[in-house]
């Protein structure tokens, strides 16, 4: 395959379209909604990139993936290449392809985006981490520096601890991961839908780790089963990314009605328990007809999407501002839409309704109106006088979001914290106690995996140079 | 894995565990469970750490084969595993000077106080057990509560054993003279049980602890499914219990949430049959 085209052939290429199962099949079932670009036609979309010197994509990631260079690869045909760089860059590529919120990212900043539609970098992405991983017999696994004799412990199998543990058994030192589920990947397994991201990608993803060398132990909860003044003791560094894993309430009343649920047991129950997928789950859930979800970000579209495909007849959004404020990432809802979800925007629930038996029947709402602009820049919803109204739901979910859960951090009262219980780093990813550093949600409330991977490439690095610093251990 | 080294049944339906899971040992305190999922695919169930050894690096579970899950976890016999054991969790029992302190306990809410009662009475307590069942089979661990415990009263609903009638006809006697009136009651067992207790000392203005059991998942305070109704307030039992002032528990909304799955389970009773 050759690049060699002229500018002028590049941009007459349109934006290839990502293939996806059809709306009204796939609402029914838990499949990957989106089917992957074949090869000829990712090629094309790589063809599309300028290969511009500015490298603006770049800087619109997180990780500083080499886009142009994998993206440049993938245009000639060189996979092996591109899967290559795409690795060195990124411990996650298959997963960050798929949920990465590109249009605010990589390719916000793609040139040809100030004119038209961006590369596609994200179905790039996606293309090439699945190319890599049906070819892994022709790819060699990264290889690890001499063993270093250290230790370090990860506490959180989630994507920050992912990384941390990738970036630092290649240079050779001792990791093991401590997991209080009884599974691998943290919001990634118990949160994210299998139609979004399958399992499976994870499962190969953390096999890799385990391959280079990697202990993963599930079931440790540390401040629990052990302390970290056990982990202290046993490893020369640890590493937290215990992930921000405990439900904002509603606070309103009704909140505890049987059939109202907080999104990450609705999730965890589907995902990381299967229920509702297959026919002898054993662990049950509510199936609604109608099912309202309170939020409107990426949590609220899986919980409402995931609805659907349990049956409801009616899955809607409650959200208290405009649809062009919600946070959710751009394809998530055009996804939902084309799934029959419904968006019941400026409504902002007041109370959960419910029935005799204390099962829900309704959400009693406020109508909002956007006001003045506060401090982020976005128009505050301000209640409309006496206007409310009943949404009938016999399964209300809240989307809210989630904050620092303090299991972890209330054993260890000498870590610094701000005051919405996230652990404080300096720039480099290390806490306030000597050996300890920590990245992810735990440091910034609910993020992205992306900004989670970030955080995990930063503070292995610190790590890695912190333990250059220790003495020699013999072991 | 975990291996079960000892599975006896110790009552109808009620096996009593013991699990090689030396952390856990190490770290339980009285009042805390773990979670058990017993193989792939299986529901994540949590259940009290009954006892445990640290020397031998063993918890001790009471496990009452009701449910499709419970039972699951029951038949795995001595030598074999539990996929997944995770603990101990949850907060553990205020083990405190209380003076006078009696126990409640029903069903198998007994195997869930006697832990606590131990340690209650290790600390110089003055513990008085009153333990409950319909019928004798159903009375446990009388022998090993009496060995620390000043006096174990047993009833039965039918009065095959003990005194004939409910463990609140034997609370009352003891909340009704100021010199056998406790400073504080411990109650574990079915919630209306639990209830009757609250109500029972709530005008003596007597301290009670109960120790709730709603549906849980993850027991790590990440999916809020555990929630209940402290006063004005909404609790997760799995992080801020899954003991609670009897006094401020709402039991009514307990026992709906109780109830969300019985369909569910109907459905799997069927199934299995
Ligand atoms: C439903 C949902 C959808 C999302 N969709 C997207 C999306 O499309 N794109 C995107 O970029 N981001 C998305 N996010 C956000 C993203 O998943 C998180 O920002 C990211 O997973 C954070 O990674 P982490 O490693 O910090 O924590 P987590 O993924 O939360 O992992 C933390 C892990 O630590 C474990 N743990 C916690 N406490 C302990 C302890 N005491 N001991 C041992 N282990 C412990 C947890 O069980 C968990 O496995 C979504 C989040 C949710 C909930
Ligand atoms: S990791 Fe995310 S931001 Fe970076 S190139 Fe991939 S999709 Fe874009
Ligand atoms: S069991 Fe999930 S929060 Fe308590």
């Amino acid at each position: 395959m050759n690049n060699h085209l002229s500018p002028k052939e590049r941009l007459a290429i349109p934006r290839t379209q990502m293939p996806a199962q059809d709306p009204v099949i796939r609402s029914r079932n838990f499949s990957e909604v989106n089917l992957g670009l074949a090869e000829l036609a990712a090629i094309e979309e790589a063809q599309r990139c300028l290969l511009c010197h500015g490298r603006n994509c770049v800087s619109g990631c997180p990780v500083g993936v080499s886009i142009p260079e994998f993206v440049g690869n993938l245009a000639s045909g060189n996979l092996t290449e591109a899967a290559g760089i795409l690795q060195q860059d990124n411990a996650l590529p298959a997963v960050c392809g798929r949920v990465c919120p590109q249009e605010s990212q990589c390719e916000a900043q793609c040139v040809r985006g100030k004119k038209g539609d961006p590369v596609a970098i994200g179905h790039l992405e996606r293309f090439v981490a699945d190319w890599a991983m049906s070819h892994s017999e022709n790819l060699d696994l990264p290889s690890n520096s001499k063993p270093s004799g250290k230790r370090v412990a990860v506490v959180g199998c989630g994507p920050a601890g992912l990384t941390v543990a990738g970036e630092l058994v290649g240079k050779g030192h001792g990791i093991t991961i401590f997991e209080a589920l009884h599974d691998t990947g943290g919001v990634l397994r118990y949160g994210i839908p299998e139609f979004r991201l399958p399992k499976e990608i994870i499962d190969i993803e953390v096999e890799r780790l385990i391959d280079r060398g990697v202990k993963i132990e599930c079931n440790v909860i540390i401040g629990k089963t052990l302390t970290l003044q056990d982990l202290q003791r046993d490893y020369d560094a640890i590493f937290l990314g215990n992930g921000a894993g405990l439900p904002v309430l509603l606070g309103i009343e009704g909140e505890n009605l049987n059939g109202v649920y907080a999104a990450n047991e609705y999730l965890t129950r589907v995902n990381l328990m299967g229920a509702g997928q297959t026919v002898n789950c054993s662990t049950p859930i509510i199936r609604g007809k109608k099912v309202a979800v309170i939020g409107a970000g990426n949590t609220a579209m899986d919980c409402v999407r995931t609805a659907r495909r349990l049956g409801a007849e009616e899955a809607m959004i409650v959200y208290r501002r405009e649809e062009a404020q919600m946070p959710a990432r751009l394809e998530e809802v055009h996804h939902a839409k084309e799934e029959g979800v419904k968006f019941v925007m400026l409504s902002s629930p007041l109370a959960v309704i419910g029935d005799e038996n204390d099962w829900v029947k309704a959400l009693h709402c406020q109508k909002m109106a956007l006001g003045e602009a506060d401090d982020s820049g976005r128009r505050r919803p301000v209640p409309i006088d006496g206007e409310t109204f009943m949404l009938e739901a016999d399964v209300v979910i809240n989307a809210l979001g989630t904050s620092a859960n303090p299991l972890l951090t209330s054993t260890v009262p000498e870590l610094q914290l701000n005051r919405w219980g996230n652990i404080t780093v300096n720039d480099e990813g290390a806490t306030n106690l000597p050996g300890v550093f920590a990245g992810g949600d735990i440091v910034r409330g609910g993020a992205t995996v992306i900004l989670a991977m970030g955080d995990g490439k930063r503070a292995a690095h610190t790590i890695d140079n912190y333990l250059s610093t220790l003495p020699k251990t013999v072991s | 894995m975990f291996s079960i080294l000892k599975n006896d049944l110790i009552a109808p339906k009620l096996h009593r565990i013991v699990v090689e899971a030396p952390r856990i040992a190490a770290a339980r305190k009285a009042g805390q469970f773990v979670i058990v999922r017993e193989s792939a695919g299986e529901e994540r169930i949590p259940l009290t750490i009954g006892d445990a050894n640290i020397e031998q690096g063993t918890i001790t579970l009471f496990v009452q084969a009701i449910g499709t899950s419970t039972r699951k976890i029951a038949n795995v016999p001595a030598g074999s595993f539990l996929l997944d054991v995770a603990g101990p969790l949850g907060m553990p029992t205020e083990i405190k000077k209380w003076k006078r302190v009696v126990c409640v306990g029903g069903g198998v809410g007994t195997a869930v106080l006697y832990p606590m009662a131990k340690e209650l009475a290790a600390v110089g307590n003055e513990v008085k057990t009153i333990i409950g069942g319909r019928t004798k089979s159903l009375i446990i661990l009388a022998d090993e509560l009496s060995q620390f415990c000043q006096e174990v009263c047993i009833t039965t609903d039918d009065g095959s054993l003990g005194t004939k009638g409910f463990v609140t006809d034997q609370l009352a006697n003891l909340l009704d003279s100021p010199d056998t009136r406790p400073n504080t009651v411990l109650a574990v067992g079915p919630v209306p049980m639990m209830r009757a207790v609250a109500e029972q000392t709530r005008p003596y203005g007597i301290h009670t602890i109960v120790s709730l059991n709603p549906i849980m998942i993850d027991g790590t305070g990440m999916c809020g499914g555990c929630r209940v109704q402290i006063g004005k307030e909404t609790k997760f039992a799995c992080v801020d219990g899954p003991e609670f002032d009897g006094h401020l528990v709402d039991f009514a909304s307990l026992a709906k949430r109780l109830s969300m799955y019985k369909a569910h389970e109907e459905a799997c009773r069927l199934l299995a049959s």
